[in-house]
Protein backbone atom coordinates (compact mmCIF):
# COMPACT_ATOMS: atom_id res chain seq x y z
CA UNK A 1 0.00 0.00 0.00
CA UNK A 2 1.74 3.06 1.21
CA UNK A 3 5.42 3.07 1.16
CA UNK A 4 8.19 5.43 1.56
CA UNK A 5 9.75 5.12 -1.82
CA UNK A 6 13.35 5.41 -2.40
CA UNK A 7 14.79 5.19 -5.80
CA UNK A 8 17.30 2.50 -5.97
CA UNK A 9 20.11 4.16 -7.75
CA UNK A 10 22.15 2.18 -10.14
CA UNK A 11 19.52 -0.45 -10.81
CA UNK A 12 20.55 -4.02 -10.59
CA UNK A 13 23.92 -3.64 -12.09
CA UNK A 14 25.95 -3.48 -8.96
CA UNK A 15 25.54 -7.03 -7.87
CA UNK A 16 28.46 -7.36 -5.62
CA UNK A 17 28.78 -10.31 -3.38
CA UNK A 18 25.88 -12.53 -2.62
CA UNK A 19 24.33 -10.36 0.05
CA UNK A 20 20.65 -9.80 -0.42
CA UNK A 21 19.65 -6.16 -0.61
CA UNK A 22 16.94 -5.33 1.86
CA UNK A 23 14.16 -3.10 0.63
CA UNK A 24 14.28 0.42 2.03
CA UNK A 25 10.53 0.81 1.65
CA UNK A 26 8.71 1.26 4.93
CA UNK A 27 5.01 0.87 5.36
CA UNK A 28 3.83 4.24 6.62
CA UNK A 29 0.21 3.30 7.26
CA UNK A 30 0.50 2.62 11.02
CA UNK A 31 2.44 5.82 11.46
CA UNK A 32 -0.23 7.87 9.71
CA UNK A 33 -2.88 6.09 11.77
CA UNK A 34 -1.13 6.99 14.95
CA UNK A 35 -0.61 10.54 13.76
CA UNK A 36 -4.28 11.08 13.09
CA UNK A 37 -5.27 9.39 16.31
CA UNK A 38 -3.17 11.87 18.25
CA UNK A 39 -4.44 14.78 16.17
CA UNK A 40 -7.99 13.78 17.02
CA UNK A 41 -7.13 13.48 20.68
CA UNK A 42 -5.59 16.92 20.87
CA UNK A 43 -8.36 18.44 18.81
CA UNK A 44 -10.97 17.15 21.20
CA UNK A 45 -9.20 18.02 24.41
CA UNK A 46 -8.09 21.49 23.47
CA UNK A 47 -9.99 24.56 24.56
CA UNK A 48 -9.68 27.41 22.19
CA UNK A 49 -12.18 29.88 23.44
CA UNK A 50 -11.33 31.79 26.54
CA UNK A 51 -14.28 32.47 28.76
CA UNK A 52 -16.13 35.73 28.35
CA UNK A 53 -16.51 37.91 31.36
CA UNK A 54 -18.65 40.73 32.45
CA UNK A 55 -17.03 43.26 34.69
CA UNK A 56 -18.93 44.61 37.62
CA UNK A 57 -18.05 47.25 40.11
CA UNK A 58 -19.68 47.43 43.48
CA UNK A 59 -19.53 50.46 45.73
CA UNK A 60 -17.01 50.54 48.54
CA UNK A 61 -18.57 49.35 51.75
CA UNK A 62 -18.42 52.06 54.35
CA UNK A 63 -17.25 50.83 57.72
CA UNK A 64 -19.96 52.85 59.44
CA UNK A 65 -23.38 53.77 58.25
CA UNK A 66 -23.42 57.07 56.43
CA UNK A 67 -25.95 59.40 58.07
CA UNK A 68 -29.00 60.14 55.97
CA UNK A 69 -28.28 63.82 55.55
CA UNK A 70 -24.89 63.05 53.98
CA UNK A 71 -26.20 60.63 51.47
CA UNK A 72 -27.03 61.87 48.07
CA UNK A 73 -30.76 61.65 47.83
CA UNK A 74 -31.93 60.31 44.54
CA UNK A 75 -34.71 62.26 42.92
CA UNK A 76 -37.86 60.17 42.90
CA UNK A 77 -38.55 61.07 39.30
CA UNK A 78 -35.21 59.66 38.19
CA UNK A 79 -35.32 56.41 40.11
CA UNK A 80 -36.27 53.49 37.96
CA UNK A 81 -36.56 50.29 39.92
CA UNK A 82 -36.45 46.82 38.46
CA UNK A 83 -37.59 44.04 40.75
CA UNK A 84 -36.47 40.54 39.86
CA UNK A 85 -38.88 37.99 41.21
CA UNK A 86 -38.93 34.23 41.41
CA UNK A 87 -40.03 32.06 38.48
CA UNK A 88 -38.57 34.52 35.97
CA UNK A 89 -40.97 37.26 36.99
CA UNK A 90 -39.95 40.82 36.46
CA UNK A 91 -41.50 44.10 37.59
CA UNK A 92 -40.61 47.72 37.25
CA UNK A 93 -41.79 51.00 38.63
CA UNK A 94 -40.74 54.61 38.50
CA UNK A 95 -40.40 56.73 41.59
CA UNK A 96 -40.55 55.73 45.22
CA UNK A 97 -41.97 52.53 46.59
CA UNK A 98 -44.65 54.27 48.70
CA UNK A 99 -45.75 56.54 45.87
CA UNK A 100 -44.75 55.18 42.47
CA UNK A 101 -45.10 57.63 39.59
CA UNK A 102 -45.64 54.82 37.16
CA UNK A 103 -46.17 51.16 37.76
CA UNK A 104 -45.54 48.73 39.26
CA UNK A 105 -45.95 46.81 36.07
CA UNK A 106 -45.04 43.21 35.42
CA UNK A 107 -42.92 42.56 32.36
CA UNK A 108 -40.57 39.92 30.99
CA UNK A 109 -37.01 39.41 29.78
CA UNK A 110 -37.69 39.61 26.05
CA UNK A 111 -36.69 42.46 23.77
CA UNK A 112 -40.24 43.79 23.83
CA UNK A 113 -40.37 43.59 27.59
CA UNK A 114 -37.91 45.27 29.88
CA UNK A 115 -35.53 46.37 27.13
CA UNK A 116 -38.20 48.46 25.41
CA UNK A 117 -39.16 50.12 28.68
CA UNK A 118 -35.56 50.81 29.61
CA UNK A 119 -34.73 52.36 26.24
CA UNK A 120 -37.87 54.45 26.33
CA UNK A 121 -37.33 55.71 29.86
CA UNK A 122 -33.63 56.28 29.36
CA UNK A 123 -34.40 58.49 26.38
CA UNK A 124 -37.02 60.59 28.16
CA UNK A 125 -35.58 60.82 31.66
CA UNK A 126 -32.29 62.62 31.99
CA UNK A 127 -29.76 61.02 34.37
CA UNK A 128 -31.98 58.08 35.06
CA UNK A 129 -30.68 55.69 37.71
CA UNK A 130 -31.73 52.08 37.60
CA UNK A 131 -32.06 50.26 40.88
CA UNK A 132 -31.90 46.52 40.47
CA UNK A 133 -33.53 44.69 43.32
CA UNK A 134 -33.50 40.92 43.17
CA UNK A 135 -35.89 39.06 45.44
CA UNK A 136 -34.55 36.14 47.43
CA UNK A 137 -36.24 33.69 45.13
CA UNK A 138 -34.48 35.08 42.07
CA UNK A 139 -31.87 33.05 40.26
CA UNK A 140 -28.44 34.23 39.21
CA UNK A 141 -29.29 34.12 35.51
CA UNK A 142 -32.06 36.70 35.93
CA UNK A 143 -29.71 39.13 37.64
CA UNK A 144 -27.04 38.69 34.98
CA UNK A 145 -29.69 39.18 32.32
CA UNK A 146 -30.73 42.49 33.84
CA UNK A 147 -27.11 43.62 34.23
CA UNK A 148 -26.72 42.70 30.61
CA UNK A 149 -29.76 44.77 29.66
CA UNK A 150 -27.98 47.74 31.20
CA UNK A 151 -25.10 47.17 28.80
CA UNK A 152 -27.44 46.67 25.88
CA UNK A 153 -29.44 49.82 26.63
CA UNK A 154 -26.22 51.66 27.39
CA UNK A 155 -27.32 52.72 30.85
CA UNK A 156 -24.32 53.74 32.86
CA UNK A 157 -25.94 54.46 36.18
CA UNK A 158 -27.31 51.42 37.89
CA UNK A 159 -26.97 49.76 41.24
CA UNK A 160 -27.70 46.43 42.83
CA UNK A 161 -29.80 47.21 45.87
CA UNK A 162 -31.34 45.13 48.61
CA UNK A 163 -35.11 44.79 48.27
CA UNK A 164 -37.33 46.35 50.94
CA UNK A 165 -40.46 44.84 52.50
CA UNK A 166 -42.60 47.62 50.99
CA UNK A 167 -41.51 46.63 47.54
CA UNK A 168 -42.25 43.00 48.22
CA UNK A 169 -45.79 44.06 49.19
CA UNK A 170 -46.01 46.21 46.10
CA UNK A 171 -45.43 43.37 43.66
CA UNK A 172 -47.03 40.64 45.73
CA UNK A 173 -50.35 40.76 43.96
CA UNK A 174 -49.08 41.33 40.45
CA UNK B 1 -13.12 -1.86 -33.22
CA UNK B 2 -10.07 -2.17 -31.19
CA UNK B 3 -10.50 -2.49 -27.54
CA UNK B 4 -9.63 0.71 -25.68
CA UNK B 5 -6.82 -0.16 -23.46
CA UNK B 6 -7.03 1.36 -20.05
CA UNK B 7 -3.59 1.50 -18.65
CA UNK B 8 -3.38 -0.23 -15.36
CA UNK B 9 -2.41 2.11 -12.63
CA UNK B 10 -0.82 1.11 -9.46
CA UNK B 11 -3.05 1.28 -6.39
CA UNK B 12 -0.16 2.31 -4.28
CA UNK B 13 -0.44 5.86 -3.00
CA UNK B 14 2.46 7.82 -1.73
CA UNK B 15 1.53 8.57 1.83
CA UNK B 16 4.49 10.74 2.64
CA UNK B 17 2.57 13.96 2.03
CA UNK B 18 -0.37 12.83 4.12
CA UNK B 19 1.98 11.83 6.87
CA UNK B 20 3.58 15.24 6.76
CA UNK B 21 0.24 16.98 7.11
CA UNK B 22 -0.84 14.72 9.94
CA UNK B 23 2.27 15.43 11.94
CA UNK B 24 2.14 19.12 11.18
CA UNK B 25 -1.37 19.23 12.64
CA UNK B 26 -0.28 17.08 15.51
CA UNK B 27 2.55 19.44 16.36
CA UNK B 28 0.22 22.41 16.12
CA UNK B 29 -2.36 20.95 18.45
CA UNK B 30 0.24 19.71 20.88
CA UNK B 31 1.75 23.14 21.19
CA UNK B 32 -1.47 25.11 21.37
CA UNK B 33 -3.44 22.78 23.56
CA UNK B 34 -4.45 23.66 27.04
CA UNK B 35 -6.12 20.90 28.84
CA UNK B 36 -9.54 21.55 30.17
CA UNK B 37 -9.04 21.88 33.85
CA UNK B 38 -10.99 19.24 35.67
CA UNK B 39 -13.80 20.98 37.37
CA UNK B 40 -15.29 19.52 40.45
CA UNK B 41 -18.73 20.69 39.38
CA UNK B 42 -20.33 21.32 36.05
CA UNK B 43 -21.48 24.89 35.82
CA UNK B 44 -23.67 26.29 33.09
CA UNK B 45 -22.98 30.01 33.07
CA UNK B 46 -25.56 32.60 31.98
CA UNK B 47 -24.94 34.51 28.78
CA UNK B 48 -24.19 38.16 28.25
CA UNK B 49 -23.14 40.43 25.42
CA UNK B 50 -19.88 41.28 27.14
CA UNK B 51 -16.85 40.38 25.08
CA UNK B 52 -14.07 40.90 27.57
CA UNK B 53 -11.73 37.94 27.44
CA UNK B 54 -10.28 36.48 30.55
CA UNK B 55 -6.52 35.96 30.87
CA UNK B 56 -5.22 32.48 31.62
CA UNK B 57 -3.23 33.33 34.68
CA UNK B 58 -3.66 35.49 37.76
CA UNK B 59 -7.18 34.28 38.23
CA UNK B 60 -8.91 33.64 41.51
CA UNK B 61 -12.11 31.90 40.68
CA UNK B 62 -15.14 31.42 42.85
CA UNK B 63 -17.49 28.85 41.40
CA UNK B 64 -21.07 28.61 42.55
CA UNK B 65 -22.89 25.46 41.54
CA UNK B 66 -26.59 25.20 40.79
CA UNK B 67 -27.31 23.83 44.25
CA UNK B 68 -25.56 26.77 45.87
CA UNK B 69 -22.22 25.23 46.81
CA UNK B 70 -19.22 27.53 46.70
CA UNK B 71 -15.82 26.43 45.37
CA UNK B 72 -12.54 28.23 45.36
CA UNK B 73 -9.78 28.00 42.81
CA UNK B 74 -6.60 29.91 42.09
CA UNK B 75 -4.10 29.30 39.34
CA UNK B 76 -0.61 28.23 40.23
CA UNK B 77 1.38 30.97 38.54
CA UNK B 78 4.62 31.57 40.44
CA UNK B 79 3.63 28.86 42.92
CA UNK B 80 0.82 30.90 44.41
CA UNK B 81 -1.04 27.73 45.40
CA UNK B 82 1.88 26.56 47.50
CA UNK B 83 2.15 29.96 49.12
CA UNK B 84 -1.58 30.03 49.73
CA UNK B 85 -1.51 26.73 51.58
CA UNK B 86 1.42 27.75 53.75
CA UNK B 87 -0.38 30.99 54.58
CA UNK B 88 -3.47 29.04 55.55
CA UNK B 89 -1.48 26.82 57.88
CA UNK B 90 0.25 29.89 59.31
CA UNK B 91 -3.11 31.33 60.14
CA UNK B 92 -4.46 28.04 61.44
CA UNK B 93 -1.61 26.37 63.30
CA UNK B 94 -3.76 23.30 63.91
CA UNK B 95 -3.69 22.67 60.17
CA UNK B 96 -0.19 21.47 59.48
CA UNK B 97 0.07 20.03 56.02
CA UNK B 98 2.42 17.25 55.09
CA UNK B 99 4.47 17.60 51.87
CA UNK B 100 2.16 15.03 50.24
CA UNK B 101 -0.89 17.11 51.08
CA UNK B 102 0.79 20.23 49.76
CA UNK B 103 1.52 18.45 46.53
CA UNK B 104 -2.06 17.26 46.34
CA UNK B 105 -3.31 20.79 46.86
CA UNK B 106 -1.14 22.16 44.06
CA UNK B 107 -2.32 19.51 41.65
CA UNK B 108 -5.98 19.57 42.51
CA UNK B 109 -8.46 21.95 40.93
CA UNK B 110 -11.13 23.82 42.81
CA UNK B 111 -11.55 23.29 46.50
CA UNK B 112 -14.97 23.15 48.07
CA UNK B 113 -14.47 21.81 51.56
CA UNK B 114 -14.55 23.60 54.90
CA UNK B 115 -11.10 24.20 56.36
CA UNK B 116 -11.48 21.55 59.04
CA UNK B 117 -12.09 18.93 56.34
CA UNK B 118 -9.34 20.16 54.04
CA UNK B 119 -6.68 17.82 55.43
CA UNK B 120 -8.90 14.81 55.01
CA UNK B 121 -9.81 15.86 51.50
CA UNK B 122 -6.19 16.28 50.47
CA UNK B 123 -5.28 12.93 51.98
CA UNK B 124 -7.60 11.15 49.56
CA UNK B 125 -6.00 9.71 46.49
CA UNK B 126 -6.48 11.39 43.16
CA UNK B 127 -9.36 9.28 41.96
CA UNK B 128 -11.29 9.47 45.23
CA UNK B 129 -10.83 13.21 45.27
CA UNK B 130 -12.50 13.52 41.89
CA UNK B 131 -15.53 11.51 42.90
CA UNK B 132 -15.81 13.00 46.36
CA UNK B 133 -18.87 15.18 46.78
CA UNK B 134 -17.48 18.40 48.18
CA UNK B 135 -19.85 20.16 50.55
CA UNK B 136 -18.81 23.67 49.47
CA UNK B 137 -17.00 26.41 51.36
CA UNK B 138 -19.09 27.99 54.12
CA UNK B 139 -20.10 31.58 53.36
CA UNK B 140 -22.44 32.24 56.27
CA UNK B 141 -21.90 35.39 58.22
CA UNK B 142 -20.99 33.40 61.32
CA UNK B 143 -18.51 31.15 59.57
CA UNK B 144 -17.26 32.83 56.45
CA UNK B 145 -14.32 30.79 55.25
CA UNK B 146 -14.56 32.13 51.72
CA UNK B 147 -13.35 35.46 53.08
CA UNK B 148 -10.25 33.76 54.46
CA UNK B 149 -9.57 32.02 51.16
CA UNK B 150 -9.99 35.24 49.19
CA UNK B 151 -7.84 37.20 51.62
CA UNK B 152 -5.01 34.64 51.64
CA UNK B 153 -5.34 34.16 47.91
CA UNK B 154 -4.79 37.84 47.32
CA UNK B 155 -1.86 37.87 49.70
CA UNK B 156 -0.21 34.98 47.89
CA UNK B 157 -0.70 36.62 44.50
CA UNK B 158 -1.38 40.36 44.71
CA UNK B 159 -2.08 40.70 40.97
CA UNK B 160 -4.91 38.26 41.10
CA UNK B 161 -8.17 39.05 39.35
CA UNK B 162 -11.28 37.75 41.00
CA UNK B 163 -13.94 36.05 38.95
CA UNK B 164 -17.28 34.57 39.88
CA UNK B 165 -18.52 31.67 37.84
CA UNK B 166 -22.08 31.05 38.81
CA UNK B 167 -24.56 28.58 37.46
CA UNK B 168 -27.61 30.00 35.72
CA UNK B 169 -29.95 28.48 38.24
CA UNK B 170 -28.07 29.10 41.42
CA UNK B 171 -30.17 31.05 43.89
CA UNK B 172 -29.43 34.75 44.14
CA UNK B 173 -28.97 34.89 47.95
CA UNK B 174 -25.85 32.71 47.66
CA UNK B 175 -24.36 34.97 45.01
CA UNK B 176 -25.25 37.94 47.16
CA UNK B 177 -23.42 36.38 50.09
CA UNK B 178 -20.36 35.80 47.94
CA UNK B 179 -20.46 39.38 46.65
CA UNK B 180 -20.88 40.72 50.19
CA UNK B 181 -17.89 38.66 51.28
CA UNK B 182 -15.82 40.18 48.50
CA UNK B 183 -16.98 43.66 49.43
CA UNK B 184 -16.03 43.01 53.03
CA UNK B 185 -12.54 42.17 51.83
CA UNK B 186 -12.47 45.40 49.82
CA UNK B 187 -12.81 43.67 46.50
CA UNK B 188 -15.23 45.90 44.69
CA UNK B 189 -14.29 45.08 41.16
CA UNK B 190 -14.64 41.58 39.87
CA UNK B 191 -15.67 39.68 36.81
CA UNK B 192 -18.62 37.45 36.22
CA UNK B 193 -17.91 34.64 33.81
CA UNK B 194 -20.57 34.42 31.15
CA UNK B 195 -21.18 32.81 27.81
CA UNK B 196 -21.28 34.87 24.69
CA UNK B 197 -24.61 36.09 23.42
CA UNK B 198 -25.31 38.13 20.31
CA UNK B 199 -25.52 41.85 20.93
CA UNK B 200 -28.91 43.03 19.61
CA UNK B 201 -27.48 46.49 18.89
CA UNK B 202 -24.91 44.98 16.57
CA UNK B 203 -27.42 42.67 14.96
CA UNK B 204 -29.48 45.68 13.93
CA UNK B 205 -26.61 46.97 11.86
CA UNK B 206 -26.42 43.85 9.74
Amino acid sequence: MAELEQKQAGGKKGKKKGRKKMSTRIDLTPMVDLGFLLVTFFMLTTTFSKPQTMEINLPVKEPTEVPDDQQNALKASKAFTVIIGEDNKLFWYLGLADAPIEGPIGTNYTADGIRKVLLEKNATIKDMVVLIKPMNGAIYKNVVDILDEMNISNIKRYALVEITPEELDLVKNL
Amino acid sequence: MPKVKVPRKSTLIDMTAMCDVAFLLLTFFMLTTQFKSDESVIVDTPSSISEIKLPDTDILNITISADGKVFFNIDNKNFSRERLLSKISEKYPELQFTPEEEKAFVLTGSVGVPLNQLKGYLALDEFDRKTYQQPGIPVDSTNNELGIWVMQGRLSNPNVRITIKGDQFCPWPIVKKVMNTLQDKNVNKFNLITDLEADPNKLKGI
